[in-house]
């Protein structure tokens, strides 16, 4: 089956990811491109799975697409960001505080506490984290550190630690919360966070986040008609859009990798994986 | 290339902003941009994640604000939707389409969605009729409240056999509302929403049956705290109204016949109840029934003026409802006795002989009511009588 068939693995970090997948996948068959998927429990078994070659592509969080390449350099095999969703690009996170904190500029954070997301998420940890860094915060240096640890291995696609350290900002309990810059505003309206009881102290640069990444053992010609077929879906077709609501994009994207040059120097500079790819984050236990 | 401009002042996404940059947007001509500004501090980073998720294009205004190029998914979620038929009752079609499902009728409808199965009586000619709507607005205004609408308090005597009879035959009537409730209940579930007058005409029909319930166990309660008794034979016939699935059948079945002979019924207790509180819930239960049998009539007319076929089908249920009857007792004859002693009102031959003859003739009250409903459906007078006298011996 495996000779006629993309497999391609994606990470369950929500019981809706069946219901999308199962839904491209019905429509990429009537496609007629012969194609299914697997699903794992965190990021790191599927990036080995890709470069091993059990799979032929992965939908990759950020920090899984930078795993994938150094593990493939290791392996003497490539891998490549073949598309990505419109909402992938140019993303950005804040450092937020609460509106009468004393507390207005990063430099004002020494000797504070602030509050983080998962040890791997790259939008409310890592990048956050490397943020701080350039302004001379690190922690152990002049910040303390709360972790979040909610959905560990799934990159933070789980949005519970980044929630859990908002709320601990709403709380009191931290001088400073990290997150998406959306999430600020859905945090907002979910009532996480009461409106005008927070100010954002900082903003990092934009980065990209998912990729849906192939490796180089891949059918060639399956995956090239993959790729084409998820540029082909369109936002106007009452099969796809709702799948396409719920997995987050109007349209998919040709891949780029001009985004991920912040989180490639937060996982050097945190040292999360080595240059081969291999895990060396102290404390990450997916 | 225009761009058009729009001051948000201070207002911030927490707080609604979105709103009036989606009304800029779509005011926007084709190709054009729109220029925010606002002194919210934290306008660009919610525009931003706003912008990404709806798909428009953000980006920083060089010189003040920000500038976004809208995305076309708005405008393709609409690609493919269609209206629901148009809102007022002429505009009905004839067979609207699963995937419309609970959609209000007129409205514009998004393509994709379930196609839900279970409307599955989707037909106006077998589901239509003009008068639906008038039907409709005179029963919603008919409503009446069970609790003042009886004066439960007026005061009569009656003799404890007499008021034994009172009971059996309230016991008999909720037996039958309560069929009578069931049946436009499960109908109304399987109507398509598109021809909503029906469905809101069978959901008052049966919001009616739920308080002629009410009302004739209130009755049988009012002195005591034991209902009649119910017969397997009765049972067996409501039974096999239950057991008729088809729309036009069902409906054929309880509201032509069985309420069109509960309306002689009711007129023979208004008649001859022995004390106000009986009277009055019949009378009120009436005019109900009228309404429902003129809906049951109305609409077969209709469809019978389509249909040539029509009034085999009729008979056939008939005589099928008949044959699957014949082998059980029929009324409950507690009830045709209580019937009589509660015409009678007391204990002489006289009066028995009177109360026997009253209810002879509501018997034939309710034949000669068959007879003329069977000729309105276009039937011969012959045929008429002799489907008439197949109808159940339990009158529902």
């Amino acid at each position: 089956m495996s000779e006629q068939t993309l497999l391609m693995g994606a990470v369950a970090y929500d019981p809706k990811v069946v219901t999308i997948w199962e839904g491209f996948r019905g429509w990429l068959r009537d496609s007629g491109l012969p194609f299914d998927f697997v699903l794992y429990s965190n990021y790191e078994r599927q990036v080995e799975d890709l470069v091993a070659g059990r799979i032929s592509a992965a939908w990759n969080s950020p920090l899984a697409w930078l795993r994938a390449q150094r593990l493939a350099g290791a392996a003497e095999r490539t891998v490549r960001a073949a598309a990505m969703r419109d909402t992938d690009r140019d993303l950005t996170s804040v450092v937020v505080v609460r509106a009468d904190s004393d507390v207005s500029s990063l430099a004002d954070l020494r000797g504070r506490t602030i509050a983080v997301g998962a040890v791997d998420s790259p939008q409310a940890t890592l990048i956050p984290l490397a943020h701080l860094q350039s302004a001379g915060l690190r922690q152990g240096a002049g910040l303390t550190v709360h972790r979040y640890d909610v959905g560990v291995g799934l990159h933070g696609d789980h949005v519970g630690g980044e929630r859990a350290a908002a709320a601990a900002l709403a709380a009191g309990k931290v001088e400073a919360a990290c997150m998406i810059d959306a999430n600020h505003l859905a945090f907002i309206r979910e009532g996480t966070l009461a409106p005008d009881a927070t100010r954002i102290l900082s903003q990092t640069a934009p980065y990209d986040h998912c990729n849906m990444t192939l490796v180089d053992t891949a059918p060639e010609e399956l995956a090239t008609r993959f790729i084409d077929l998820l540029l082909a879906m369109s936002y106007a077709d009452p099969q796809v859009r709702p799948l396409l609501d719920l997995e987050g994009l109007r349209t998919w994207q040709v891949g780029r990798t001009s985004g991920y040059a912040q989180l490639d120097a937060a996982v050097d500079q945190s040292g999360f994986y080595d240059d081969r790819g291999r895990v060396t984050a102290a404390e990450y236990a997916p | 290339m225009t761009t058009a401009r729009l001051d948000l002042d201070r207002l911030g996404f927490d707080h609604g902003a979105h709103l009036l940059v989606d009304r800029a947007l779509r005011a926007l001509p084709g190709g054009g941009r729109l220029r925010v500004t606002g002194s919210d501090p934290a306008l660009g980073v919610h525009l931003r994640g706003w912008c990404r998720e709806r798909g428009h294009v953000f980006a920083v205004d060089p010189v003040a604000g920000f500038e976004i190029e809208p995305g076309p998914a708005e405008r393709q979620r609409l690609t493919g939707a269609e209206r629901a038929g148009g809102a007022r009752p002429e505009e009905i079609v004839r067979h609207p389409p699963a995937h419309w499902g609970l959609a209000a009728r007129g409205a514009l409808v998004e393509a994709g969605g379930p196609s839900p199965g279970w409307f599955d009586l989707a037909d106006r000619d077998v589901l239509w009729a003009d008068l639906a709507p008038r039907l409709y607005a005179h029963a919603a205004a008919a409503q009446w409240d069970p609790a003042t609408a009886v004066a439960w308090n007026a005061s009569f005597e009656l003799a404890d056999d007499i008021e034994a009879a009172v009971v059996q035959v309230m016991t008999y009537l909720v037996e039958n509302e309560q069929a009578a409730l069931v049946i436009p209940a499960r109908l109304l579930s399987r109507v398509h929403p598109h021809f909503r007058e029906v469905q809101q005409l069978l959901a008052v029909q049966a919001a009616d049956e739920a308080r002629h319930v009410e009302v004739f166990t209130r009755r049988a309660l009012l002195r005591g705290s034991a209902m009649g008794t119910s017969s397997a034979g009765g049972r067996a016939s409501l039974a096999s109204l239950l057991a008729e699935p088809d729309f036009t059948l069902a409906s054929f079945l309880l509201s032509v016949l069985g309420e069109g002979s509960f309306l002689a019924l009711l007129a023979f207790l208004d008649e001859h109840a022995p004390d106000p509180v009986t009277r009055q819930v019949a009378r009120l239960a009436r005019v109900d029934e009228a309404r429902h049998v003129a809906f049951g009539v109305a609409h077969l007319e209709h469809q019978a003026a389509l249909d040539p076929t029509l009034r085999g089908r009729l008979r056939s249920s008939i005589e099928r409802r008949h044959d699957a009857l014949a082998n059980t007792a029929g009324l409950n004859a507690d009830v045709f006795d209580a019937l009589v002693v509660l015409a009678a009102g007391e204990w002489t031959p006289a009066a028995i002989a009177r109360g026997y003859r009253a209810v002879q003739a509501m018997s034939r009250a309710m034949d000669d009511g068959r007879r003329q409903r069977l000729a309105r459906l276009g039937f011969p007078p012959d045929e008429a009588a002799e489907l008439s006298a197949l109808h159940t011996r339990n009158f529902m």
